[in-house]
């Protein structure tokens, strides 16, 4: 897949890399105890630590540490046994202590790798750089009075995970393909919730461009965005307004620059947002985060079977094709769902009804695959029913929006409705026999070569027996009877 | 009988016991000493009426027969760094105009819990920067000692109220802190013993921070014993403070009068200064004599980085405060000072809330830990310090304690040293280096200069050897037999300075 934008002077790739920001999944913030639930009410989970109250000290929440390292193993990552935490002095309303708690030259998680599954069923591989812990801010909210800004601390010190790939990405696409990714590992995990809308993951996206095979260019950072979507926007328009300034004389220029999703570009920040010398330092209060190897391997073994290994498994177990097992890995309750519907039954079908009918119910109700109102047991009898014979293939179908609507089981269904297929061949004869008389003209046509026909036939075999009849059993009564 | 303020602790906790005067009336004493010595300026707040609550509850409890230990009913001294719940805490900045904690710092709580009587909190130099108590937004402090002619001096800093109230007789014990010499000095200056535990001993919780990998609360008395006292109620592990040790706390009391017969004693080469007053030469000499003749035997080392300590320190602890000191923003409690955009705001209330010693520090510290400078300052601090550290753990394989002069002078006249800030760091010449390596250190008065003002000799112990800091202070103590008072003071010199 390549993706280049052309110019005068030839064509340009584009290099970008991602800085994810993933809030840890936890009952208190990374230094204090205080609660980080979502939408509470503005400075109700401040502790005094928070707040940044004269002679007040972090204290390292060991939970978020465990959550940090088994990320890190999740993205096959080395785990640094001693890492430290910095200081970041920057001065604004809604950091109360005057500095971030991050760290800084020695983080906690090392180089990594990705892989990423490619639309095309072909797999890339994208380099982690590093993965390190720090506090978030509080929020300030500009629009509450014409004058004055209010402070909203619920946020300040809330645990985040800063997950930065190296600069492998070639394509809008590809980023949006790896933040999925991230996204998915760090839900397989449990480590991050991956919800963008409430702010518990958002990314900063550094673009630059370059002739093929050149060195890097300057590149710029894209701050704070939060939606795939609006990360491949971003990257397509700031990859085109580099290649503009280049063909036309112009330096891009290293800084910061913001996402306006209302009018789809990027614009710089003001200088005073992001020119800062950060004064980094390690933290007086924390000591050094030191880590025993036990530890560590004790939370590799709390890491679960991973999407990767699960695709392959589900490749090799059930023959599925790089796409499929692909789609199904992406979400863990889905490729549970899908598991437990295949196990002893016709892998294939399987996909079908999961990655088909169900998506698309699913969808159509607005639920996620963990809320279906058809559990994977009961979409296996379902399957079961039309394996064996119970019913059609078309009757399972209706069959299962049934069970959508009213999370009855499939038998029950069939029972009650009388829905079971009619594979007695007499009894089909009879309505094959009636339908011939009924339409001697078009017995006649079939009889001189209008193959067609026969299809129309069985259409009406099956109205007659409202659709209950075995269809390949009609088929083959109807070619029977009208030939010769 | 001795003025009940002028009572040692250990004595007013036999008296209680004994039930020779109550918790109340011991209190109510010191509370009518605190207001008559007011012109010490030793105090920014007083709070006789938690005084007399908690005095009458310790009275209660030893009624029943639960009094808490030797420090229940004992009446102290709070320096104003620690956050006291309910009670006005201004670090002697005006930027913390207003601010009453809503919290007990864990030091000053561990006190409350062993029965200790708060009388008020004291002045000290803003944000404890400083090393004359002359930095305090609530003014100067005056030490309990005149100098010639009735010449107001100063109590040395920054823990310059806590020591001026137990020098000056208003409380028998207060708390300080000790950043680079800050109980230490001080107790030199006023003629008290002065300690500053090992880093990690007592918890940080609660107490405004200055420079946070070296602050330290310690005890201000007028003995070896009640300092041994104090800090056995004052220290502690603390989940809440990272930096603490998780160690029990010993019975400091352990090795007092246990003499020091076969200790070994290093005196560091390095810390003869040219320029030194001959006098604290002579002390110093006169205090090795002490403890050889009381069976100790004096060994020369060396401590090859100690010229670079106080540079070093003055690099690591600004750059901590500038760090530390960046929440006091009028955003959330204390001084606002309004301003046209938050920038602005910052700028009004941090300029008019800072005193210009701060300022200097905060500039200093930002300076140092600025991109392009970081590593030619702040890195090699640190790789000094490491190497201070080393020098502290090889002489410790020789030697138990180390025995040093505290200051490089007896108490000067508030206005002296006002212009030259580098004149007034070196007041922490030799408090600084074992600040920096986290050793516990002493000061025990021991003797008079020319101008009948108080000396005092400075001891510092391996990490976490609190028991042996005592013990040598206590045979120091006991061989100096320091009994001068300030306007009391004898026609002749004592120790070494004749």
């Amino acid at each position: 897949m390549t993706y280049l934008i052309s110019g005068e002077s030839g064509d340009w790739e584009v290099v970008i890399g991602l800085e994810i920001h993933a809030q840890i999944v936890s009952e208190a913030k990374l230094f204090s105890g205080a609660a980080t639930a979502f939408g509470a009410a503005p400075n109700t989970q401040v502790s005094l630590v928070d707040a940044a109250m004269p002679g007040m000290l972090p204290v390292i929440n060991e939970h978020c540490v465990a959550q940090a390292v088994k990320t890190g193993l999740g993205l096959k990552a080395k785990i640094n046994l001693h890492s430290v935490f910095e200081r970041k002095n920057y001065f604004y309303a809604d950091l109360p202590q005057g500095y971030q708690i991050s760290q800084y030259a020695e983080p906690i998680v090392g180089e990594g790798t990705v892989i990423l599954d490619m639309p095309d069923g072909e797999t890339r591989e994208i380099g982690i750089e590093r993965l390190h812990m720090e506090q978030d801010a509080g929020k300030s909210l500009h629009d509450q009075d014409p004058k004055r800004s209010f402070i909203d601390l619920n946020r300040s010190g809330i645990a985040l995970m800063e997950i930065v790939s190296k600069p492998d990405l070639r394509t809008p696409e590809e980023a949006g393909i790896y933040l999925r990714k991230i996204r998915t590992i760090l839900r397989y995990l449990h480590t991050c919730d991956g919800n963008m809308e409430e702010g518990s993951m958002r990314a900063d996206v550094n673009v630059s461009v370059r002739h093929p095979g050149e060195d890097l260019r300057t590149r710029t950072e894209i701050k704070n965005v939060n939606s795939v979507r609006f990360v491949m926007q971003a990257i397509e328009y700031e990859a085109e307004r580099q290649v503009e300034a280049y063909e036309s004389g112009e330096d891009v220029v290293q800084e910061t620059r913001q996402f306006d999703s209302t009018k789809g570009e990027t614009r710089p920040m003001r200088a005073k947002e992001f020119a800062h010398d950060y004064r980094y330092f390690p933290d007086p209060d924390l000591l050094p985060l030191v880590l025993s190897q036990d530890l560590v391997d004790h939370i590799a073994t709390l890491i679960p079977e991973m999407p990767d290994e699960i695709k392959q498994r589900f490749m090799a177990d059930f023959g599925l094709s790089a796409n499929d097992s692909g789609v199904l890995v992406a979400d863990m309750d889905t490729a549970d769902y899908f598991e437990e519907v295949a196990n002893g039954r016709d892998p294939k079908q399987a996909v079908n009804w999961v990655t088909g009918n169900l998506f698309g119910a699913l969808k159509k109700a607005g639920l996620p695959i963990a809320e279906s109102p058809v559990p994977p047991e009961s979409l296996g009898e379902l399957l079961d029913l039309v394996e064996d014979g119970t019913i059609s293939g078309r009757m399972a179908k209706e069959v299962f929006e049934e069970m959508m609507a009213t999370g009855k089981d499939a038998a029950d269904i069939v029972e009650e409705q009388g829905l079971e297929q009619i594979t007695d061949g007499a009894e089909i004869e009879a309505f094959v026999d009636r339908v011939i008389a009924e339409n001697q003209d078009q017995a006649a046509d079939v009889r001189n070569g209008k193959e067609k026909t026969i299809g129309w036939f069985v259409g009406q075999v099956m109205q007659a027996t409202g659709g209950k009849a075995n269809p390949k059993m009609v088929n083959e009564l109807l070619r029977k009877k009208l030939s010769g | 009988m001795t003025a009940f303020p002028e009572l040692s602790i250990a004595a007013a906790g036999k008296g209680l016991e004994a039930g020779d005067f109550t918790a109340e009336e011991l209190t109510r004493a010191c509370i009518e000493a605190l207001e008559s010595g007011r012109d010490l300026n030793a105090f920014i707040t007083e709070t006789p009426d938690i005084a007399l609550d908690r005095a009458k509850a310790s009275d209660a409890r030893r009624a029943d027969g639960r009094a808490a230990g030797p420090m229940d009913g004992i009446p102290i001294a709070i320096k104003d760094l620690f956050c006291t719940e309910g009670v006005l805490t201004t670090a002697g900045s005006h930027i913390l105009d207003g601010f009453t904690p809503a919290y007990e710092s864990t030091v000053s709580a561990n006190l409350k819990d062993s029965g200790a009587v708060m009388l008020g909190k004291t002045n000290l130099d803003e944000f404890a920067m400083g090393s004359a108590n002359v930095t305090s937004y609530y003014g100067p402090v005056k030490n309990p000692w005149k100098g010639p002619g009735g010449k107001d001096l100063v109590p040395g800093g920054s823990s310059g109220g806590s020591a001026a109230a137990v020098a000056g007789g208003l409380c028998p014990g207060a708390i300080g802190t000790d950043t680079g010499g800050s109980i230490r000095q001080p107790a030199s200056f006023c003629g008290i013993v002065g300690m500053k535990p090992t880093y990690g001993r007592c918890s940080r919780w609660g107490i405004v921070a200055f420079a946070s990998s070296l602050d330290q609360a310690g005890p201000l008395t007028r003995t070896v014993e009640d300092a041994a006292i104090m800090l056995g109620a004052m220290a502690g592990h603390d989940a809440k403070d990272s930096t603490s040790a998780p160690i029990d706390v010993a019975d400091f009391s352990a090795g007092l009068g246990e003499g020091v017969k076969g200790m070994k004693v290093g005196i560091p080469k390095e810390y003869t200064l040219d320029g030194m007053p001959a006098e604290v030469e002579a002390l110093w000499r006169q205090g090795m004599d002490w403890l050889k003749g009381q069976g100790a035997e004096c060994i020369d080392v060396s401590l090859p980085h100690t010229k670079y300590a106080l540079p070093a320190y003055y690099i690591v602890a600004p750059a901590e405060a500038s760090s530390n000191l960046a929440r006091y923003d009028g955003v959330r409690y204390g001084l606002r000072v309004e301003g046209s955009t938050l920038d602005d705001m910052y700028e009004a209330t941090r300029g008019e809330g800072f005193g210009d010693e701060v300022r200097r520090r905060v500039l200093i510290g930002t300076y140092v830990l600025s991109a392009g400078y970081y590593d030619a300052y702040y890195r090699q601090a640190q790789k000094v310090r490491t190497l201070i550290a080393r020098d502290f753990t090889e002489a410790f394989e020789q030697v138990d304690v180390l025995l040093t002069p505290t200051a490089p002078s007896a108490a000067f006249a508030i206005g002296e040293k006002m212009d030259d800030p580098v004149a007034m760091y070196l007041n922490d010449v030799f408090t600084v280096p074992a600040s920096m390596a986290g050793l516990p250190a002493i000061s025990v008065p021991a003797g008079l200069d020319g101008d009948g003002l108080p000396l005092g000799l400075h001891l510092i112990a391996k990490p976490f050897d609190e028991v042996t800091l005592f013990r040598a202070a206590s045979a120091l103590e006991q061989a100096a037999g320091f009994d001068a008072k300030p306007g009391a003071r004898p026609s002749t010199p004592q120790g070494g300075a004749s």
